[in-house]
């Protein structure tokens, strides 16, 4: 049995999606979420049974609202898609094919990425030849290496147009107003379609195309202002190509982390005969902390097991728990004993601490100076 | 993040309690402020499902929308919403006072003060004004009167919210965490109930252990404007569908209420904490600033004034950016020389020092350069153990004397030399007290209030080709009246 099936034990694998990527990608230090994703392990099971799960989850209601968006915008073959590609890309985009990656014959993601290649590759050619090769690429399925593992991704759309230019094409359902949408939401968009432009940039390398056929301005297709009507609008991720493809690399091969864990430890629930777990909670923890995780509050919003990851970095009272630039702004220092420690001078600095324990020992005493007088002031007034 | 706030921070887990970061309020906080609670349809940008406000604690006003998906629920909705706002808002403006200045002027004797729970709710206002404000009481699908109204009173006041210091809209968890440091990071401070807990637990539990109980979404609902999902999923989906089968909203009237009653409380609870603190020395003067815009406002509204554009112009915009960026320099050094625990931020980058004065040479005169008259320039010797970084030449002011320019003349090992340059009255020696004295308790920062002359930018009529030549004039249209909202 492979290694990360021990460590699944008896469960399905869950799939790594481009938000689990970028969210991966964003804390590439965490070995926890590394071993976790490579192994295919439900986090969210996991967290639930230590008694810490995310609360995070998606509304129903948005849920219904990006369903019938994507509706809207894939309807009779994408059709509302090309009118918004044609206005956007403001030239003749010529004639332009649709396939529906997900209609292939053999359903399996196997025989769904083999046909989105062999498109993909057909249309980079004729490209390269200055053939016509407008198409649409409908429910493609693509791969990535994340650090040792394979990762199917699939992006909304991806688009051929007659520049010769590969288009990942994202489709959100929340609102551009004005020419503005909430930046925290653009930003996701963008990571996550930076993963995609990122995965097919290797297909067309490992196809011995050019990958620089795939354009760094994906289109962002959401509701404009209050109303349903789609507009779709160009996005760079440069930048986030960038951030990707060296938090990629730094990676740790995940064989290297899997070298430092006992062989026989598993995150078995052990699924009783209705399917609960039977695995004593206290046992289950145990496991979890074989793989050191490298907790910030930023895995709140992304990541199942922040709640469990947080309860730990307080028991060890990290600054972690604090935010990295509060880790930051007090020189690196791992924990809060430390930190006190230093400040008020019951704690000798290590030779590399003599300057943060200058600073700290000053703070401690401007802060004191400040409630002293503020205390006066009250006691005068 | 500065290190006193990353301090604070440290002591705030050991102590389990929030640490102040701030002595004094460095906001305005109104006598009768509205608190307003909206929340939103999860996954619409700007649907209303409910809201409660008031100025009275005890007497929540609750408004429903029990089916946020019809467009003329929502301009119900907004109706109502301005029926409750627009008597509050306007009954500052009627209330004003005449300025004596070079041009008088009038402004208002107070102004309205709308509390939201979180920046989102600011966001969120903004989006509510934007759809409403450009809509007509005529034409093709009228609305009530006081949408538009409501509309550009919204924008305005999220406009304003952009303004260091400014506080006619004020967020109460940029607020809080302006004057407490919670040993959790600011990620989790955006949850108002759990701040809450951490500055002012409730008898019998520490701050974390508040924190922790805020965090749990049924005990203790989303301070919006979004709501929970489990709620969204187990109570407000199967309300709605009620409410389209039976045409009864009670359900839905209860599920909201139960997601706003428990923020309605935190809120006053928040307000309260906020009172406790005493007001910062320079409060008045910037709320002097935000009556004298609510008036300008007040007046340009009663005068039929369109609605703000969709996009500003170069000019316009120009003249906006520019204007923050000096709210947020006086901002920056009046919260620092209205408030010691502020200052030492700058005591820590060296630009300020605190200290004792040793030597004063009160009676120094000097020729300036260029004048043939001997004018006062006394010199004061302050001694300190700060970590200073100043040059001869810097000018400093002080909190004792925040009008009073002093001049850095030399900075030794443990002590500064400053030379006064002005402050010190007509007479031909020193006014008594407008030169600290030996043994007094100083301290001097490099802090440039920012009340220079504005920057003199052309008029829009004369905006350069560079920035597209002079823009049109923006005149709502009817499409822009009729603009769907689904």
């Amino acid at each position: 049995m492979n290694r990360l099936d021990v460590l699944r034990g008896p469960h399905p694998a869950v799939d790594h999606t481009a938000r689990t990527i970028a969210a991966l990608a964003a804390n590439p230090g965490c070995d926890r979420r590394a071993v976790f994703d490579a192994a295919g392990v439900d986090k969210r099971a996991i967290a639930r049974h230590l008694g810490h799960p995310a609360p995070f989850g998606q509304s129903v209601f948005a849920i219904t609202r990006a369903r019938a968006f994507e509706r809207l915008v894939k309807a009779d073959g994408c059709a509302e898609l090309l009118r918004l590609l044609r206005e956007l890309f403001g030239r003749d985009v010529g004639e332009v094919g649709y396939v529906d990656v997900a209609e292939t014959e053999g359903s399996g993601r196997e025989a769904r990425h083999a046909r989105t290649r062999e498109l993909l590759r057909d249309a980079a050619r004729a490209a390269a030849d200055g053939r016509p090769a407008g198409v649409l690429v409908d429910h493609p399925l693509l791969r990535l290496d994340a650090g040792g593992t394979e990762v199917y991704l699939e992006p909304d759309v991806i688009a051929l147009q007659a520049g010769g230019r590969f288009h990942v094409i994202a489709i959100k359902s929340f609102a551009i107003i004005d020419g503005q949408a909430e930046p925290a939401q653009v930003a996701a968009a963008a990571r996550q379609a930076a993963v995609y432009v990122h995965a097919l940039r290797a297909l067309l390398a490992a196809e011995g195309a050019d990958p620089a056929l795939v354009a760094h301005d994906v289109v962002l297709v959401c509701p404009k202002d209050f109303a349903n009507t789609p507009t779709a609008t160009f996005v760079d991720v440069r930048q986030q190509l960038a951030v990707l493809a060296r938090q990629l690399a730094r990676l740790t091969r995940i064989d290297r982390i899997l070298d430092r864990l006992p062989p026989d430890l598993t995150f078995d629930l052990r699924p009783g005969p209705d399917g609960a777990p039977t695995r004593p909670a206290a046992d289950l923890a145990r496991a979890v902390r074989q793989v050191p995780a490298r907790f910030a509050p930023e895995c709140l919003s992304t990541c199942d097991m922040a709640y469990f990851c947080r309860a730990e970095a307080r028991e060890r009272e990290a600054t972690d728990m604090l935010g990295r630039a509060v880790r930051d702004a007090l020189g690196g220092l791992a924990t809060i004993p430390e930190v006190l420690g230093l400040a008020e001078g019951a704690r000798e600095p290590a030779e590399d601490e003599a300057e943060i324990a200058d600073r700290l020992r000053l703070v401690h005493r401007f802060y004191a100076e400040a409630l002293g007088a503020a205390a006066r002031e009250v006691a005068v007034a | 993040m500065s290190v006193l706030a990353a301090y604070a921070r440290a002591r705030a887990v050991r102590e389990g309690r929030a640490q102040p970061i701030a002595t004094v309020r460095h906001l305005h906080l109104s006598p009768r402020p509205m608190v307003f609670i909206p929340l939103r349809l999860a996954g619409e940008a700007a649907a209303p499902l409910g809201a409660m406000l008031g100025t009275d604690p005890a007497e929540p006003r609750l408004l429903v929308v029990p089916q946020p998906r019809d467009r003329d629920q929502r301009f119900a909705f907004v109706a109502e919403l301005a029926a409750i706002m627009l008597p509050y808002i306007e009954g500052y403006a009627r209330d004003v006072e005449t300025v004596e200045a070079k041009t008088p002027y009038e402004r208002s004797r107070d102004a309205p003060q709308l509390l939201v729970p979180n920046p989102r709710g600011i966001a969120f206002t903004r989006l509510l004004g934007r759809s409403c404000r450009f809509r007509r009481a005529d034409g093709p699908y009228p609305v009530h009167p006081s949408v538009p109204v409501l509309g550009q009173w919204l924008t305005f006041l999220a406009d304003r919210a952009d303004f260091p210091g400014s506080s006619l809209l004020v967020a109460m968890t940029e607020a809080l965490a302006a004057h407490w440091a919670t040993g959790q990071s600011r990620v989790e401070d955006g949850n108002l109930a759990a701040l809450v807990g951490w500055i002012a637990p409730p008898d019998g539990m520490t701050g974390p252990e508040a924190a922790a109980a805020a965090e749990d979404m049924v005990w203790s609902p989303p301070a919006g404007p979004d709501t929970a999902p489990e709620f969204d999923a187990e109570v407000l989906a199967p309300a709605i569908r009620t409410y389209e089968a039976t045409g009864s909203a009670a359900a839905v009237r209860d599920a909201v209420h139960s997601q706003l009653e428990p923020t309605w409380q935190v809120m006053w609870r928040a307000v309260e904490l906020l009172r406790g603190l005493p007001e910062a020395r320079s409060v008045p003067a910037r709320w002097e600033r935000d009556r004298a815009e609510f008036t300008r406002e007040a007046i340009r509204i009663a005068e039929g004034g369109l609605p703000r554009g969709r996009h500003d112009s170069a000019v316009g915009a120009a003249v906006r950016l520019s204007a923050m960026e000096r709210a947020q320099q006086a901002f920056e050094a009046q919260r620092a020389l209205d408030d010691p625990m502020v200052m030492v931020e700058h005591r820590l980058e060296g630009r300020a020092f605190a200290g004792e004065v040793v030597a004063v040479e009160l009676d120094r005169k000097i020729v300036p350069p260029g004048r043939t008259r001997a004018v006062n320039r006394p010199l004061v010797t302050v001694a300190t153990a700060d970590p200073v970084r100043l040059a001869p030449g810097d000018v400093l002011v002080s909190p004792a004397r925040p009008r009073q320019h002093c001049e850095v003349v030399e900075v030794r090992h443990g002590a500064v030399v400053l030379q006064v340059n002005d402050g010190m009255g007509r007479g031909a020696r020193p006014a008594p007290g407008s030169v600290p004295e030996v043994g007094e308790a100083v301290c001097y920062a490099d802090l440039a209030p920012g009340d220079g002359p504005a920057f003199p930018f052309p008029s829009r009529e004369e905006t350069p080709w560079t920035h597209g030549g002079p823009p049109a004039e923006y005149v709502p249209t009817d499409e822009d009246a009729m603009e769907d909202w689904s």
